[in-house]
């Protein structure tokens, strides 16, 4: 169904026939129930729904954290069920960057290594390691924080560090799960802003999860996800820069 | 990931938890602080007693009735004299066969009173033991021939009942009979826990008579070297045994005496060792607790890692280095507080103390060991985490 003409490179992902079920206690619980989904690289989607709907599910799946009860999922053109859990570990590392609600750092270690730990997993040499997670903290405004503990520092600044620790190893797709759901209205701003940009200057790919319709409507693509299953796939008609106007409606 | 990564890694969990890894530790220091010790007091006794039978002199062979054997009462002697010039002849030269009677008699002079060990022998002791005089001379045959009231004595005895007073020449009054110091001894020590500078020696002649019976307790043939030992004892004892059908007699050597003491010793040491190995596994259990503890509240840390790359083998290695940090930390920290101890008691206590390097090698491999093997379950338990299940936990 969703064929490749020769030339045209590989989607990000691209999900047929996705199903997802967890066994509680004897109870099948159908948190996907066959989703199809193709997004190429570069995009900028925004998945939307209720809260129980499925986003999570579908997120952790498209970044190859869980495997699918049936379907197919494509991360690059390559069906990550030929890939064994090493592979998928190496897949993650390479092609991916995640960034959560909670921002999940380690709490007491300092920015710079908290944003250096994709690199440790690539095998990268300590001193580059160090050079380029100064790089990303300063691309998202923290060049003066690099010594800071988590722990000191706000939500803000805190999923800040997490948006350096994504983009770190020059990812194809940013993950984004509630990115702004644990922060107050400025610093979600800020945060999207950051997302934003980094898809419009390097091109990367982000999929966004979030419940919230203005920091959804900030994206070019919404999918909108219901009990399962995909509701409504819209593209904003308004051009990719200068995403203000839109808002305004 | 390098294993120089994994290991800056793990120091740094430990590190951000020092109280706990300090406690996980105590377990691994008190086994291998308790294994270091108790080997070195072990050993150090064994070195101590080894020396003691060393000091008799060379050589030697100790006749005595009955069985000698762990365990075995002591038997009453039936020797006498003619029994020692029997001995004598089968040995064939007199000089390297003596006697000796035993007796704990008041040694006194004038107000000054001493309880000591009485010996009777005679002239061809000191051909036989290593007991060097400090002053004096010893007995002649004549004085054993003669049954003379004459004395050789322990330098502990002379400097309790003369202290700086010369004894040489001088009265002393033994069970009550009045003898002539004819020499003093060096100091030598003790033996079996036998104080030999506490000795005074008499002529065994006049020993009996002092006495009042014509035993003699045992007697001792000097071998003339080494390869001589074996056959002589046997022939000795063979020789006895023909004599009186109806009793036995036992020769011991020194070297017969060092084996079965030193096979002693080791037994103790290697089973005071093992109880202290014991401790050991009982802190690596508790390195295995805290480790799944660890791996438990470091669910969402481990979920993470492996989302942003970390393979099933990273994280398994991460844990598994870090208990085995853990217990080889712990182990150089017992072996340090264990020599320092052993020095200690060595220094501060008459319990002897030697410090053996295969212990403290034991000791540093078993921690090792133990880190590794307490360690892997929870390292595995660490790795299999389903990255999922581990970021939605909060
Ligand atoms: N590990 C699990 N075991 C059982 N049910 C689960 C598990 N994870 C998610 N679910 C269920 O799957 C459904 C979708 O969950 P989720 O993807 O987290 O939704 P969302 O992120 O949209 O709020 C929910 O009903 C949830 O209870
Ligand atoms: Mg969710």
């Amino acid at each position: 169904m969703t064929t490749q003409s020769p030339g045209t490179p590989p989607a990000a992902f691209e999900a047929i026939g996705l199903t997802r079920s967890y066994d509680l206690e004897g109870v099948s619980v159908d948190a996907l129930r066959g989703v199809d989904l193709r997004i190429e690289q570069g995009e900028f989607v925004a998945i939307l729904g209720p809260s129980g709907s499925g986003k999570s599910t579908l997120m952790h799946l498209l970044g190859c954290l869980d495997r699918p009860t049936s379907g197919v999922l494509r991360v690059g053109g390559v069906d990550v069920s030929t890939l064994d859990d090493t592979r998928l570990a190496e897949l993650r590392n390479q092609t991916i960057g995640f960034v959560f609600q909670s921002f999940h750092l380690l709490a007491r270690t300092p920015a710079l290594d908290n944003v250096a730990l994709p690199l440790v997993y690539r095998g990268v040499g300590r001193s580059e390691r160090r050079a380029r997670a100064e790089a990303a903290l300063k691309a998202v405004g923290l060049g003066h924080r690099m010594g800071h503990r988590p722990s000191q520092m706000s939500g803000g600044e805190q999923q800040r560090v997490a948006i350096a620790r994504a983009l770190v190893g020059d990812p194809q797709v940013v993950l984004a799960d509630e990115p702004t759901g644990n922060l107050d209205t400025r610093n979600g701003e800020e945060v999207m802003n950051l997302l934003e940009r980094l898809n419009a200057d390097s091109g990367v790919a982000v999929v966004l999860v979030t419940h919230e319709p203005d920091v959804a409507a900030r994206a070019r693509r919404q999918v909108h996800v219901r009990d399962g299953l995909i509701e409504l796939d819209s593209r904003s008609r308004t051009a990719p820069a200068g995403t203000t106007e839109g808002e305004v409606g | 990931m390098r294993t120089a990564e994994a290991l800056r890694m793990a120091l740094e969990a430990l590190r951000v938890n020092r109280l706990r890894s300090t406690l996980t530790m105590l377990g691994v220091i008190i086994g291998v602080l308790a294994v270091v010790i108790l080997v070195a007091i072990g050993t150090g006794a064994k070195n101590a007693v080894e020396k003691e039978i060393a000091g008799l002199g060379s050589n030697i062979i100790l006749v005595v009735p009955g069985q000698v054997g762990l365990g075995a009462a002591p038997t009453q002697s039936r020797l006498d004299l003619t029994d020692v010039a029997f001995v004598r002849r089968v040995v064939g030269d007199p000089s390297k066969v003596t006697v000796a009677v035993n007796s704990g008699e008041p040694v006194r002079v004038g107000r000054n009173e001493v309880f000591a060990t009485l010996t009777g022998t005679d002239e061809n002791m000191p051909n036989i033991f290593d007991r060097p005089l400090r002053r004096g001379r010893y007995m002649s045959a004549t004085d054993v021939d003669t049954r003379r009231r004459v004395t050789v004595l322990g330098s502990e005895v002379a400097a309790k009942l003369f202290g700086d007073v010369d004894p040489i020449g001088r009265q002393v009054t033994i069970a009550g009979v009045r003898f002539r110091v004819i020499g003093i001894y060096e100091t030598v020590g003790s033996t079996f826990g036998v104080a030999r500078d506490q000795e005074v020696h008499v002529p065994v002649t006049t020993a009996q008579r002092l006495i009042g019976l014509p035993r003699i307790n045992g007697i001792a043939v000097g071998a003339s070297g080494p390869d001589e030992i074996e056959s002589l004892q046997s022939r000795v004892v063979a020789a006895l045994d023909a004599r009186y059908p109806d009793e036995k007699f036992s020769a011991v050597t020194q070297t017969q005496l060092l084996g079965t003491i030193g096979t002693v010793l080791s037994m103790l040491t290697g089973v005071l060792a093992a109880i202290a190995g014991i401790s050991l596994l009982v802190g690596g259990v508790g390195v295995s607790n805290i480790m799944l503890v660890s791996v438990r509240e470091r669910t969402k840390e481990i979920g993470l890692r492996k989302a942003l790359g970390a393979r099933q083998r990273d994280v398994l290695w991460q844990f598994l280095i870090e208990a085995v940090l853990l217990t080889t930390i712990g182990g150089l920290i017992g072996i340090l507080l264990g020599v320092g101890g052993a020095l200690l008691i060595q220094a501060l206590s008459p319990v002897p103390a030697a410090i053996t390097w295969w212990s403290i090698a034991l000791a540093f491999g078993v921690s090792v060991g133990v880190g590794v093997f307490f360690g892997v379950a929870p390292a595995r338990r660490a790795g299999r985490l389903d990255p999922v299940v581990a970021l939605r936990s909060e």
